[in-house]
């Protein structure tokens, strides 16, 4: 019987099985083959119409640069999750910094300080956590992994009993959360992309960038 | 972890029983709110408690997470 600590959370989403390393692989092929069925239909009524007629090129280039910019979607979707949300006052941001400070270590404040990501090594690979999501940089560092989880407002019947956290608390929730079960974080989480590294990294926003550079290099 | 940052609820050594049990009392009312509470256990990890340890150095309240 394991005896491996359970993210609570996992028990509201009851009906997802419990995410291991075989079935992110699964996940992920079913998001390559998803890939493949957006673009290769585009491209090869693009062959087809040039071949059948070359006059035809305009509709050609249409369908191209729909092959090309599905994914591409999809991988804004995925850039989305680490996307910076809305400041608290200078105050509690300074009061939270602090303590995400305390609980990364040296390379990893520095690493947010630059980028606003906390990277955090896992056993599915590298973790960047950001505020209201995370990226997995996947083995070997050409995959990655965009998940949608955030920390949940806390609430007395309808109404909000906080305002909003600061960026850097809402980023140290769900790292506290990772690093009790990444599995089961993992779990938890929704998936928003899956793909190559290139195709997610040109849809980041710059100071971002920076830190999946560094998951790549350890990854 | 709140809208200002952080908020110390209780602080308290092992030896001042008053102290543990108004820590213990604030500890499980952050709970039945729908808070869980983390200990860091070295580099990387971090281990959810039910029952306040009265010898951790820091015990960190957060909130649930869900998909977004």
């Amino acid at each position: 019987m394991s005896t491996a600590p359970v993210l609570p959370e996992t028990a509201a989403v009851y009906w997802r099985p419990r995410l291991d390393a075989a079935r992110l692989r699964r996940r992920e092929l079913g998001w390559t083959l998803s890939t493949f069925a957006h673009t290769i239909p585009f491209l090869a009524v693009a062959a087809l119409m040039l071949y059948l007629e070359p006059l035809s090129f305009p509709v050609a280039a249409i369908a191209i640069v729909h092959a090309w910019g599905i994914p591409a979607l999809y991988a804004n979707r995925g850039a989305c999750v680490v996307r910076p949300r809305p400041r608290a006052d200078d105050g509690s941001e300074r009061t939270a910094l602090g303590l995400l400070g305390d609980l990364l270590g040296h390379e990893a404040r520095e690493l947010h300080a630059r980028t606003g990501l906390a990277l955090e090594r896992g056993s599915l690979g590298v973790w960047l956590v950001g505020e209201a999501g995370a990226l997995l940089v996947r083995p070997g560092g050409r995959r990655v992994d965009c998940w949608c989880v955030q920390a949940k407002p806390m609430t007395s019947g309808a109404r909000p009993m906080d305002a909003d956290l600061p960026s850097a608390d809402r980023t140290a929730h769900l790292l506290l959360a990772l690093r009790e079960d990444e599995a089961g974080f993992a779990t938890v989480a929704n998936l928003a992309f899956s793909g190559g590294t290139w195709r997610l990294r040109h849809r980041l926003p710059k100071p971002m960038r920076p830190a999946l550079a560094a998951a790549r290099a350890i990854s | 972890m709140d809208q200002t940052g952080h908020t110390t609820l209780a602080e308290w050594t092992p030896g001042d029983a008053a102290a543990v049990e108004a820590a213990a009392i604030a500890f499980r009312e952050e709970l039945d709110r729908g808070l869980y509470a983390v200990v860091s256990t070295g580099e990387g990890h971090a281990e959810q408690v039910r029952e306040l340890p009265e010898g951790a150095e820091l015990v960190i309240l957060r909130r649930p997470i869900a998909g977004g």
